[in-house]
């Protein structure tokens, strides 16, 4: 019964990697981490629609005037995202098929709600995106948008309340996926060392409350009347 | 039954080994891969004989009933592991080694056998350092020792408290890799129930498929059996509750004589029995001896707390009876004054059969937290299955079985008196004489398994004309028949009491009558008992569902139907043997004060029981002892 | 005192199973899980009944046979404790226990409660060892090992294959198992000849077996009956890159051996 262990097949590198769990695993967790660290320079970008609309504007201006680096920036960002996606959904289904019989009981005694909802937080996430893209990028979904002018597009825009409403959701799903993510990406990739408590976060807490926290300050602000 | 031949080497003791080596006939290379060998077990002994005859490039087949080689009860083994490399500079040697296990034996092993024990111990440190145990090191990286079980050195060898655990995944990662290599082929969950022996020799074993129920037959031209200990024929013990003799008994009624089985250590650090419920005892390890001090209140009936007992109305009775050895007597001497309290109406707890084990002195020399630091996680098992806390109050022990010295009699080639079955480990008579020294069966396991059995086997299968005999053959219909109609019966008594109930009351039995002190009216009563209880057994017992399934129940049922059987064996040895020595106690044969009393006039010799068929009273064969090296002297540790 | 059992009965791999309810009475406190199931059985043996199938042997927490699921959690409420460490004094009176098996692709269920684990052996047998046929080893002191290092070659060792990681992760993977042998060998120096060879092929094996991957849960950890730490998957991680990209080509096996 114990016999027949499957020698790996003679492949290259990059199929041994690609083709087991940990290899996707560490590809989900790279790609992550690149996406982290966008997401701190994106949100580090919006805080300034605080100090006004000179300020934002410019930032986008001097942003939309590097030209080829945007795109190479914005090439990155789709390849991680489009990795991220793949590597989540074939893992997901490889998760799947591993416990075809569900327990009729369970009593999950340390996985955090953020680790249990990180695949459905992932999808909502994508939906997010998408309409972020066509609402603040080409401004195809937006009522009123005016190419340049950040400021007033999210003035606008946030006067909408369910858009509000989504965005702020979003970014519970974006502080909740960042909290198991990130802390997760750096132990997946290794780049931890031996601890006496390997389950705490407070690195990943603090990346996901601030980031979540100032993104959704944004909205908040406009929909409470602070930024008009 | 041809008369025994031990096959020792002619030679100077320290010379018979190597000497022997030479002697022997040597298997060509290019035809071990003709040679199928059965390993039955994959505990240290049969893991390590598997991969390393495997190594060697014979064809293995290997078995076990658990469902993975890995769960062997070898596993549960705490201490430690012997080797003579006298590392701590202590005055260690193979002498030394061999003279401790012959005399911690009382005088009851064969000198050569043990000598080349010694021997080998040191290798079997460094092959498993080599396999990447992680044993206990110093800063500097050197390896750790502890003393332990009473040896006045200190040569045990140790990874924390799961020596056994380590060992057995050593040999069963090498095992592994033969399977993963498709060198050996392994067959758990599959229970050996009978032995084919052909023109005389060992050709092969009939087995059940203990998932489908399956009865097969596979043939080889050498059958090694690695089935451990039978110390559950007590009921409780601290083997592992599926540990049974069924390998063993059937050989023996196959032929194979049965050395020794009385002798049966009892360990003295055991946790007492708390109730009817309770299905086995735990071992706290002897290493607790080291620190801990044992006493019971000094007046019968004394019922206080025992820390409001002042320390003069306490009896450290180890220490008073044996001031040199103290706390650190052997496991037989410190298992039966134990037992000798209690039996003064001194036993503290519950039950009143119970000893205190005491840490306050060590704590208030070296601290709880140097006590945590060497005891933690046997105070954390002890806290856990008591409910107690042993920091604060003392821990309760009381002796229980713990290992059987007695099993299949081998020669100095490990062969057992069927040519071609050999047996290795706990299930052979072994090197351990009367009684066994703490840390020493791992040792015994692990020498039998890598270093002697792969060299003698060679010799038998070198000089021995194999006619060609495969499963078709009329022997193993037979014996398939055999086994076959043993289930069905089993099936079909459709009675009302369960298996465990019998054995329970079998264990009972033996525990009172040939438990730790055994007299002839005590033994007689049992030679009574066993067949009545047994033959209540095949009238009233019940075994629900098929043999066509995995069947738990008739699993259990043909094990304990043989320890039914063999329980006579070992109350008849018990009472053939009027001395009283190492683990067998005869309270006809006692010094003055009580001390186990030898007869070497009569007695120094191996009992090998040969079975002369059904309802017929085996025949004794003895093969007499010759110590040509040591002296034999009444075992002293005053 | 008195529980009632809701356990999963399953006759054989291909019976649907389904969960079937029984009294325990007048069980002791004192009593271990196991000796709770054995008294329970011994009702049903002393009807005729077939037992409760249960796999079990050392009864002390080191062999990994036993392997139950109660009340949805692996090995039971008790931390760090195999479920035959389990006594009843950690329930109380009345309750009702749900008892199933580990569930997992990868463990398909034999009867009852025991699952068949040998994936596990498998993973092992595809290099979780150290190549070092008996016969050819240097004196056990002529290799220094760190105090450091065997210590926690030592807490990666502590694995008993019960399989409690898999049972209890959302994913039923088995990286911790697989983390814990690849850490134990890799930490110490005799492993690492083979530390690049043995992480791959093991890895492959255990996603050939059809576990699921780590998404870190941490839940492995807490079910551990041995406390193995999720770190020890780091460094499998670690070790898996490091080998997969810097690590020498496989070659075919030459001789025996
Ligand atoms: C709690 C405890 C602690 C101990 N501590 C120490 C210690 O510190 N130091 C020390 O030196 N010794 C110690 N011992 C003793 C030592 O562990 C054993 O004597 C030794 O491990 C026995 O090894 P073995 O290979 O002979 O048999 P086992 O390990 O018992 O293996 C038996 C094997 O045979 C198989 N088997 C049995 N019957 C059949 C059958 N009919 N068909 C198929 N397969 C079968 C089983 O599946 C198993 O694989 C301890 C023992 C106990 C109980
Ligand atoms: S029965 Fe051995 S670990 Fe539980």
């Amino acid at each position: 019964m114990t016999e027949g262990v499957a020698a790996p097949r003679p492949t290259t590198r990059l199929e041994r990697f690609w083709h087991s769990t940990v290899g996707k695993k560490v590809v989900m967790a790279a790609t992550g981490l690149i996406m982290v660290a966008f997401v701190i320079g994106h949100v580090a970008g919006n805080l300034l629609v605080f100090a006004g609309p000179e300020r934002i504007n410019a930032y986008s201006a001097f942003l939309h005037g590097t030209g080829e680096l945007l795109w190479l920036v914005r090439l990155v960002l789709l390849a991680a995202v489009v990795l991220h996606i793949i590597s989540a959904y074939q893992l997901t289904r490889i998760d799947m098929r591993a416990r075809p019989i569900a327990y009729t009981t369970r009593d999950p005694q340390v996985s955090t709600l953020a680790a249990r909802t990180i695949r459905w937080g992932g999808v909502l996430l994508l939906v997010f995106i998408v309409f972020h893209l066509l609402h603040m990028t080409t401004g195809t979904v937006h009522p009123d948008f005016v190419p340049g002018d950040v400021y007033s597009n999210v003035v606008v825009a946030f006067r909408v309340w369910p858009v509000t409403l989504f965005y702020v959701l979003a970014m519970a799903a974006l502080g909740l996926h960042l909290y198991h993510g990130t802390w997760s990406a750096f132990r997946t990739l290794g780049l931890v060392r031996p601890s006496a408590e390997p389950l705490q976060r407070r690195g990943a807490a603090a990346v996901a409350i601030l980031v979540a926290g100032a993104f959704a300050a944004v909205p908040l602000a406009v929909a409470l009347g602070l930024l008009r | 039954m041809t008369p025994l031949d031990s096959r020792v080497p002619a030679g100077p003791l320290a010379e018979k080994w190597d000497r022997h080596k030479f002697e022997m006939q040597l298997v060509n290379p290019a035809n071990k891969r003709k040679h199928p060998i059965i390993v039955v077990g994959t505990g240290l002994a049969g893991a390590s004989a598997a991969a390393t005859l495997s190594e060697l490039g014979y064809r293995v087949q290997c078995f076990c009933f658990h469902d993975s080689p890995r769960r062997a009860h070898s596993i549960a083994a705490q201490g430690g592991i012997n080797a003579a490399k006298n590392y701590q500079n202590d005055g260690d040697s193979v002498f030394r080694l061999f003279y401790d296990t012959i005399k911690g034996g009382d005088f009851r092993a064969r000198e050569a056998n043990v000598y080349r024990l010694a021997q080998v111990s040191g290798n079997i440190i460094d092959q498993c350092a080599a396999q990447g145990v992680p044993f206990a090191r110093e800063y500097g990286g050197l390896l750790a020792n502890r003393s332990f079980g009473g040896a006045q050195v200190s040569r045990t060898f140790y990874a924390r408290g799961q020596t056994g655990q380590q060992l057995l995944l050593g040999a069963y990662q090498a095992l592994e890799r033969q399977i993963g290599r498709g060198a050996v082929e392994m067959h758990p969950h599959t229970e050996m129930l009978d032995l084919v022996v052909v023109d005389g020799r060992a050709r092969g074993i009939v087995v059940r498929d203990l998932v489908t129920g399956r009865i097969e037959s596979y043939a080889a031209h050498a059958v090694v059996l690695a089935t451990g200990g039978y110390g559950n024929v007590f009921f409780l013990s601290t083997n592992a509750r599926n540990c049974n003799v069924t390998a063993t008994w059937r050989a023996y009624k196959r032929g194979a004589a049965f050395g020794n089985p009385c002798f049966t250590q009892i360990h003295p650090t055991c946790i007492p029995v708390s109730g009817d419920y309770q299905s086995k005892l735990t071992l706290m390890s002897e290493s607790l001896r080291n620190d801990g001090r044992v006493w019971v209140p000094a007046r019968i009936g004394d019922a206080r707390p025992p820390r409001d007992i002042p320390e003069d109305e306490r009896d450290y009775f180890l220490e008073r009876k044996y001031p040199s050895f103290g706390n650190l007597a052997p496991r037989d001497i410190a298992s039966r004054a134990a037992k000798q309290a209690c039996d003064e109406g001194r036993g503290v707890g519950p039950t009143r059969l119970g000893v205190y084990l005491d840490f306050a002195d060590a704590i208030a020399r070296v601290g709880a937290q140097a006590i945590r630091d060497r005891y933690g996680n046997l105070f954390d098992m002890y806290e856990r299955i008591t409910d107690e806390n042993p920091y604060a109050v003392p821990m309760r022990i009381y002796p229980a079985v713990h290992y059987t010295m007695g099993g299949l009699w081998v020669d100095y080639n490990l062969m057992s008196t069927i040519p071609g079955l050999h047996v290795i480990g706990e299930a052979n008579f072994s090197d351990h004489g009367a009684n066994r020294l703490g840390a020493s069966a791992l040792m015994q396991g692990l020498a039998d398994g890598y270093f002697v059995l792969p060299a003698t086997i060679g010799d038998y299968l070198a000089s021995t004309p194999f006619a060609p005999v495969d499963t078709s053959h009329p022997a193993f219909r037979a014996v398939e028949a055999d086994v076959a109609e043993r289930t069905t019966r089993l099936l079909g008594v459709r009675g009302n009491r369960t298996v465990d109930s019998f054995h329970r009351q079998l264990g009972k039995i033996m525990w009172e009558k040939c438990g730790m002190a055994r007299t002839e009216a005590g033994l007689t009563e049992a030679l009574a008992d066993i067949p009545a209880l047994r033959e209540e057994f095949w009238r009233t017992v019940t075994v629900p569902g098929s043999g066509q399934e995995l069947n738990q129940a008739l699993e259990k049922a043909g094990r304990v139907a043989d320890f039914l059987e063999f329980a006579e064996l070992v109350c008849l040895d018990a009472l053939h043997r009027t001395e009283s020595c190492g683990g067998h106690f005869r309270e006809e044969s006692q010094t003055a004060d009580g001390e186990a009393l030898r007869d070497d006039a009569h007695f120094a010799y191996v009992a090998a029981w040969e079975y002369a068929g059904e309802g017929t009273a085996p025949v004794l064969n003895k093969e007499p002892l010759e110590f040509e090296t040591v002296h034999l002297s009444q075992r002293s540790y005053k | 005192m008195d529980v009632t059992l809701r356990v999963w009965r399953q006759r054989g791999p291909s019976d649907p199973g389904g969960i079937v309810e029984y009294p325990a009475t007048g069980v002791s406190p004192d009593a271990s899980f196991l000796e709770m199931l054995d008294l329970v059985n011994e009702g049903l043996m002393a009807r005729g009944e077939p037992p409760i199938a249960f796999a079990h042997d050392c009864r002390e927490g080191i062999c990994g046979a036993c392997s139950l699921m109660i009340d949805g959690i692996a090995h039971g409420p008790m931390a760090g404790a195999a479920t035959c460490q389990v006594h009843m004094r950690s329930f109380s009176d009345g309750a009702t226990i749900t008892i199933e098996p580990w569930r997992a692709a990868a463990f398909p269920v034999l009867k009852d409660l025991i699952v068949d684990r040998s994936a596990l052996d498998r993973i092992i047998a595809a290099g979780g060892f150290v190549t070092a046929a008996t016969g050819g080893a240097q004196d056990a002191n002529a290799v220094l090992v760190p105090k450091e290092a065997a210590d926690r070659a030592m807490d990666a060792a502590a694995c008993i294959g019960c399989g409690a990681c898999v049972a209890a992760c959302p994913n039923a993977s088995a990286s911790l198992f697989t983390a814990a042998k690849v850490s134990h060998l890799g930490l110490m120096p005799q492993g690492q000849p083979e530390r690049s060879r043995r992480v791959i092929r093991m890895v492959a094996q255990m996603d050939a077996e059809g576990f699921g991957d780590c998404t870190l849960f941490g839940e492995c950890q807490d079910a551990c009956p041995k406390e193995i730490s999720i770190d020890v998957i780091a460094r499998m991680h670690r070790d898996h890159m490091r080998a997969v990209w810097f690590g020498g080509e496989e070659r075919a096996e030459t001789g025996p051996g």
